[in-house]
């Protein structure tokens, strides 16, 4: 009895930290399918969302619209840094926008500690700090709203991409950018816009998971390198993917750390990372590459 | 409808259409022949707005839009059917059509999107029967037949075609040029490339034939069409 209580309590606590790996993940896919890049510069917008939301609840004295506020300014700055970085850019490949982003990273990196310090900051749970007990699996209250919160993104998303013109403008630049341009479909402001999905998506999993964790400048690397995994282990460029990669690293992690040692919550990551790479670099719901002539 | 004058374009720093002028009338079907390599893609790109070229002017309806992006020509009433067809494969074919009404739809919703629609659907019959499969899964003949629809969709008046013919069996191909015949029966000015010359020949009232980025004969479909050089070199008898 005594472990099933444990284990319940291991499988939230994994699938809350595997929402906020989703969403992460949702933010590289949405660039790569956009440019074919990886942008190594989604971690510290997940960073930024922490540590704006806290400097913000000060102003606001509301945690929501406090979210709300710093999401929508981070989106911006993935706005601005498309602008400012990758449009610029006069060959724009898959490869170039990568190293490209790396730069971002580190400039981001330094402007967040320069601006908001290098203290690590946090703010109480959307409830609280409380915990909340199902027969006797105590659960954070923070983690239900990781869980609603992230399940609610997903929604919207999933609405834009497969409802509206913009969203199925999107898809059709990522399936096929010369045939986008023939249609009208300017296809620099796909790229910009993919990057101000990422930001939000990055954003507002660094919104939701401060509560638990704090924020600090110096932790984008570290949720970059868990979201890419994530992203890898579901199957790049798919959004669903995102899901199914982040609960499923999300899971891996609670559970090693559970079975095994927290030390090694970082490893199985790269375990993971290294594991798909070798055999089955497609992800999990990703298809084979084709490879285009 | 369409005038040309000394066009220059090219990839890069490399020139491939030297000074190419050519005129397309008021619903008239015109046709562009030429090997593999001739420009007649560059010369097509060019005219749709992909590519900016280094000299020359482009008119449409008299008004210059040699420097229109794409999206503007499209809102004067000129499309694109691009070579190997590039439908949005992971995307249905209503998606694909929708998409060709992009400029109709973004970013304000206008009227009649989708009467086009079913305009486009009783034109090929095929495609209403399929408008909910992946673009990717169709075959080749539905992918071309998808590739103009959408482009109908932009509720064009010159249709630029991009060799409609290219890959398909002789059956289809036949087919698809009926439904081009039809289109220009009922109005629509074309302007068609193709490596099939004596397909294209026949359906077109006027014809230029390209070689090496220059035009280096034109004339009626069906003088061309009994031209000795012509048939020499174009039409393989």
């Amino acid at each position: 009895m005594q472990t099933t209580t444990a284990l319940l309590q291991v499988l939230s606590s994994g699938i809350g930290t595997g929402a906020v790996y989703a969403l992460v993940a949702l933010g590289f896919n949405v660039v790569f399918k956009s440019t074919g890049a990886m942008n190594f510069a989604q971690g510290e917008w997940v960073v930024m969302g922490g540590m704006v939301t806290a400097l913000l609840i000060g102003t606001f004295s509301s945690v929501g619209l406090a979210v709300v506020a710093a999401v929508v300014l981070v989106g911006v700055v993935g706005l601005l840094s498309e602008r400012l970085t990758v449009q610029p850019l006069k060959r724009p490949d898959a490869l170039v926008i990568t190293l490209v982003t790396i730069g971002l990273s580190i400039v981001s990196r330094s402007l967040v500690m320069l601006v908001l310090g290098k203290k690590p900051v946090g703010y109480a749970g959307f409830s609280g700090n409380t915990a909340l007990s199902f027969g006797g699996v105590s659960i954070q209250s923070q983690t239900l709203w990781i869980i609603a919160i992230t399940l609610a993104f997903l929604v919207v998303m999933h609405a834009f991409f497969e409802r509206t013109i913009l969203g199925k403008a999107l898809r059709a630049a990522a399936a096929d950018r010369e045939a986008a341009a023939i249609v009208g479909v300017n296809v620099g402001s796909t790229v910009l816009l993919s990057f101000g999905i990422a930001a939000l998506a990055g954003a507002l999993a660094g919104a939701i998971v401060t509560p638990l964790t704090l924020a600090s400048y110096d932790q984008g690397a570290i949720f970059g390198f868990k979201g890419f995994s994530a992203a890898m282990l579901g199957g790049l460029g798919s959004l669903p993917g995102a899901v199914v990669g982040g609960l499923a690293l999300g899971l891996l992690e609670a559970f090693g750390s559970f079975y095994i040692s927290s030390d090694f919550k970082d490893a199985i990551a790269f375990a993971v990372l290294l594991l798909i790479l070798f055999v089955r670099p497609s992800g999990l719901l990703g298809r084979a590459d084709i490879v285009k002539v | 409808m369409l005038e040309v004058e000394g066009l220059v374009a090219g990839y890069g720093g490399t020139e491939i259409l030297h000074a190419v002028s050519l005129k397309v009338a008021h619903g008239q079907s015109v046709c562009l022949i030429g090997a593999n390599g001739a420009g007649k893609t560059t010369l097509l790109r060019t005219l749709a707005g992909l590519i900016r070229p280094t000299a020359g002017r482009i008119f449409f309806d008299g008004a210059d839009i040699t420097n229109l992006s794409t999206s503007a020509r499209l809102s004067r009433g000129l499309a694109l059917v691009p070579e190997g067809r590039r439908v949005f494969a992971p995307m249905t074919v209503e998606e694909n059509l929708e998409m060709g009404a992009f400029r109709r739809l973004w970013p304000r919703r206008a009227q009649g999107v989708a009467s086009d629609r079913d305009m486009v659907f009783a034109l090929f019959p095929r495609l209403a029967e399929r408008r909910r499969q992946a673009a990717g899964l169709l075959s080749g003949g539905e992918q071309q037949m998808l590739a103009i629809g959408r482009a109908l969709m932009g509720r064009p008046r010159l249709l630029l075609l991009d060799e409609p013919s290219m890959g398909l069996a002789p059956k289809v191909v036949q087919e698809i040029f009926a439904t081009i015949r039809r289109l220009n029966a009922e109005g629509m000015s074309l302007l068609i490339a193709e490596q099939n010359a004596s397909m294209a020949l026949r359906s077109a009232a006027h014809g230029y034939v390209l070689a090496e980025g220059a035009v280096v004969r034109d004339g009626a479909g069906a003088d061309l069409l009994h031209d000795d050089g012509v048939r020499a070199a174009y039409l393989g008898l």
